[in-house]
């Protein structure tokens, strides 16, 4: 926001140039720019399908058109406009491009047994605030690759659960790039990791240092903000002053936080157990900063009302539990539990593994609700995978559901995606064709697997 | 309403199976025999066996009759690589038997002592189907330790009955490759030259038994305790779960087996599509995860969704697991399984691979893995196609003992849900 008022600041040829006080440099807000520009593509009709457009519709014989990168219109048995491509989509099911709130792809890269792929956890300290996951994503995992032949089109980056702030995250769109600048989902805003419990005290308690104990946990958060307003303060006092003299000295730990405080930055919390989630929720409210989502929340079923309430994502699994203490009261039942209650659920991945079958561990959870008879239609349950996830990644204006305006990010499934048989047969974003299963050529990239004995096709 | 319905099951249960004959109508039965797939079956249970089966049997008066329209009975799922009833929390040393690092005993660890049957784990499990695991150690690494067995593994049933050993010391385990390789010093040609000199060293103590009970015996690296559980694997009457992934480690152990007289079944072969012919032609099983398609180390680079199907099409007989050690997550043995169908297995193969191929693999064919008359009532009725995460079991018998509806994570979601 600040860097482009100064972009249009000096657009403005004709204003008197400012005084050497107020030309004083502010900070660039995004030094690391996305690169990312989506290619023309031709229009494309998807026509016949069954379509699931994650805003509680299930459309029969659905018609799906993308042109200039956009959703152009959904709707039952529309007509295809002169122009576009149509493919032949009876049988089908179309959902709008696979999110995944919880990755580290690219941070712990493939092969994932080598030390040296292992970036994700900056444990020299429990405040690495100031870290970026971004300078540590490798762009040629092949995991992107398995992750965008199911569908995944978006994906948040965090860094590891080991310290109490980790650092940024960075939003990815999964498109094929030497870079991650030309992975970067521009306008997306950055993330906060930020974890309770058990990891971060036993990765310091072991040290012989604090945080040792939950109670270290909390009083290390309560500092950090302390700090943080303290810097925010500062920063703003210079900003809306008459600036003269030197600013403040910048300290990349203390301008993440203090992006976390003025809204820019959204907190993305590590945090299992209802009683921690309830303390977290306290210290946002002590220091003013919301909360956006909560990941794992395996208990967030036993405090859904506060949640509801506080308008928090939860973002979990239906099989992954008892793994550890704090994950032991895990049931199938937390997303649906959280949906039916008027909030914000979502399955994630935080597995390479799992990316690749969002659309199962949902079945697995829409399933468990069917079982204690919560009445959740696949309509809605398609949105713990899209629109929801959009919403916990503040990118819900621009994909997350099929609507027009929307970039189109879509899948074509070989059938319900609910079905464990289902695979994705084509996938694009901003309206490219990122997959298509037909294709050898839309298989396995990553530069690692070039030559190798193994490489299929 | 929910707790209602749980309290009836539970009631149900506890009239012993053996007082009552029950019905199952109407139901597509897997039978996992000559037999196939029946389509509209009839399989009458009485006495915790199966009484008559098949299409056109009489039900016979007062029994207990179960509609299974639009159901599926399928034998109990058996878990194979899994350590089931020898953990509770993963990160709770203290409450996991799954893996020693004692250094006297590496290959006579048998984990088939000291199971847990109260584990909360096994209930869930069987809301997955599951009704048999074969519970198998793993190794607990540190440093100056290089013993080359992991221990014996053992088949047990998920009945929570103190009497939960189906068949023990199936199988003994030892991990090769990269694994092996590093407890042999750092290097494959280390460990294969280690495992040499250890099938002579017990081949030698089976022979001079008296001799080393007067303490006369050659020295030797590894312990009585060990020797003596490795004998039957040096003269092939145990087989050998042989854990490898690189395609030239899978044929340098068949042919390393071959030369050593071992029974072998190979665990993981992620390559082993590559060399599917070979391991076909040594008539060795193999234990796979069908998820398993990254690249996680130099030994998996050739990791693929399509294994399962290619080994099945090679003539391998192929059985699914999840993960390696798996307990928390075994109830996504039958996802796996799907996911193995939608990448080219026919789905009557993957059904046969999480249930009479590892009874028979595991010498447990009498207890669990098909529906035959006479034989043991181990199974379940779906509400549906059993591979789909969308269906739920209905009914579900471990070896004769009707199981209830409930686990834990039930109980927790009955005391939270509105």
């Amino acid at each position: 926001m600040i860097a482009a008022a100064a972009a249009l600041a000096g657009c403005t040829a004709s204003a008197p140039p400012p005084s050497p006080a107020s030309s004083a440099p502010t900070v660039d807000h995004d030094p690391f720019p996305s690169s990312y520009r989506p290619p023309a593509a031709r229009p494309v009709a998807l026509v016949g399908a069954t379509v699931l457009t994650a805003t509680g519709e299930e459309i029969a014989n659905g018609t799906l058109l993308m042109e200039g990168g956009r959703i152009a219109a959904v709707g039952a048995a529309l007509p295809v406009p002169p122009g576009y491509r149509t493919i032949d989509a009876r049988g089908k099911w179309i959902t709008p491009g696979v999110i995944d709130a919880h990755s580290h792809l690219g941070a712990w890269s493939q092969p994932e047994t080598v030390d040296a792929h292992n970036d994700v956890n900056e444990l020299t300290d429990p405040n690495t605030a100031q870290v970026w996951v971004e300078h540590s994503v490798w762009p040629q995992d092949p995991g992107f690759d398995t992750a965008r032949e199911a569908g995944v089109t978006t994906l948040m980056i965090l860094p590891g659960s080991g310290n109490l702030f980790g650092g940024r995250s960075v939003t990815l769109k999964n498109v094929r790039s030497v870079t991650v600048q030309g992975m970067k989902f521009p306008g997306a805003p950055y993330g906060l990791k930020i974890a309770c419990g058990e990891n971060p005290k036993r990765v310091y308690g072991g040290r012989g240092r604090s945080p040792s104990t939950r109670m270290g946990n909390v009083a290390g958060y309560r500092k950090a903000w302390i700090d943080a307003a303290d810097y925010a303060r500062k920063w703003d006092a210079w900003e809306q002053g008459d600036r003269a003299g030197d600013p403040p000295k910048r300290d990349l730990q203390l301008e993440t936080l203090a992006g976390v405080l003025r809204g820019e930055i959204l907190v993305q919390n590590h945090c299992y157990r209802a009683d921690e989630m309830a303390n977290m929720i306290d210290i946002a409210h002590e220091f003013g900063f919301r909360i956006r989502t909560f990941h794992h929340a395996s208990e967030a079923y036993k405090i859904a009302p506060l949640l509801v309430r506080e308008d928090i994502c939860v973002a979990t699994w239906a099989n992954w539990w008892g793994y550890k203490m704090e994950v032991f009261d895990a049931i199938e039942e937390n997303a649906a539990l959280i949906d039916a209650a008027g909030g914000c659920a979502i399955i994630h991945s935080d597995d390479p593994i799992l990316i690749q079958r969002l659309n199962q561990e949902a079945a697995a959870a829409l399933s468990a609700a069917w079982r204690a008879g919560i009445e959740i239609s696949k309509a809605q349950a398609v949105r713990w995978f899209t629109a929801n996830p959009a919403k916990a990644l503040g990118i819900a204006d621009k994909v997350g559901t099929l609507e027009p305006g929307k970039n189109a990010d879509v899948v074509l499934w070989s059938a319900d995606p609910f079905s464990i048989y289902a695979r994705a047969e084509k996938v694009w974003i901003d309206g490219a064709i990122v997959f298509d299963r037909a294709d050898p050529a839309y298989r396995r990239h990553s530069d690692f697997l070039i030559g190798q004995a193994g490489e299929r096709r | 309403m929910i707790r209602l319905l749980a309290t009836c099951a539970a009631l149900a249960l506890a009239a012993p199976a053996a007082a009552e004959t029950v019905a199952i109508v109407d139901a597509t039965l897997m039978t996992m025999t000559d037999a196939g797939e029946i389509a509209q079956g009839t399989i009458v249970i009485r006495d915790g066996r199966i009484m008559a089966i098949g299409p056109d049997v009489t039900v016979p008066a007062g029994a207990r009759v179960v509609d299974g329209r639009g159901g599926v009975v399928t034998p109990g799922f058996i878990q194979a690589d899994s350590t089931l009833g020898a953990v509770e929390v993963s990160q709770v040393p203290a409450s996991a038997d799954r893996a020693t690092h004692s250094r006297s005993i590496s290959a006579g660890f048998d984990i088939s002592l000291g199971l847990n049957p109260d584990s909360i784990l096994l209930p869930v499990s069987r809301l997955a189907g599951i009704t048999h695991a074969v519970t198998t150690p793993l190794y607990d690494d540190r440093p100056g330790r290089d013993l080359q067995f992991s221990g014996q593994a053992a088949v047990i049933d998920l009945a929570q009955r103190s009497d939960m050993v189906t068949r023990p010391r199936v199988a003994m385990v030892l991990e090769m490759g990269e694994g092996g390789a590093e407890r042999a010093g750092g290097a494959r040609g280390a460990a294969i030259v280690a495992l040499r000199a250890t099938l002579d060293d017990v081949r030698h103590f089976a022979r001079h038994r008296a001799a080393y009970d007067r303490g006369e015996g050659r020295p030797q690296r590894l312990s009585r305790i060990d020797l003596e559980a490795l004998v039957p694997v040096a003269e092939g009457r145990m087989p050998l779960i042989v854990k490898v992934d690189r395609a030239s480690d899978i044929v340098d152990m068949i042919a390393f087996a071959h030369d050593e007289g071992l029974r072998i079944i190979l665990d993981g072969a992620e390559e082993g599509w590559r060399v599917a012919a070979a391991i076909a032609a040594a008539k060795v099983p193999v234990i796979v995860d069908p998820l398993a398609d990254l690249p996680r180390s130099f030994s998996q680079i050739g990791a693929s969704m399509d294994n399962a199907a290619r080994l099945h099409a090679a003539g391998v007989t192929v059985i699914l697991k999840t993960g390696s050690g798996v307990a928390h997550r075994a109830r996504e043995l039958r996802y796996g399984a799907g996911n193995a169908v939608a990448w080219g297995l026919p789905h009557a193969a993957a059904v046969a691979a999480i249930t009479i191929n590892p009874a028979r693999v595991f010498g447990v064919a009498d207890h669990a893995g098909s529906l035959a008359e006479g034989g043991a009532a181990d199974l379940v009725l779906w509400s549906g196609d059993p591979l789909e995460p969308l269906s739920q079991p209905r009914l579900i018998f471990v070896e004769g003992i009707e199981t209830p509806l409930t686990a834990r994570p039930l109980d927790l979601r009955d005391r939270y849900a509105p």
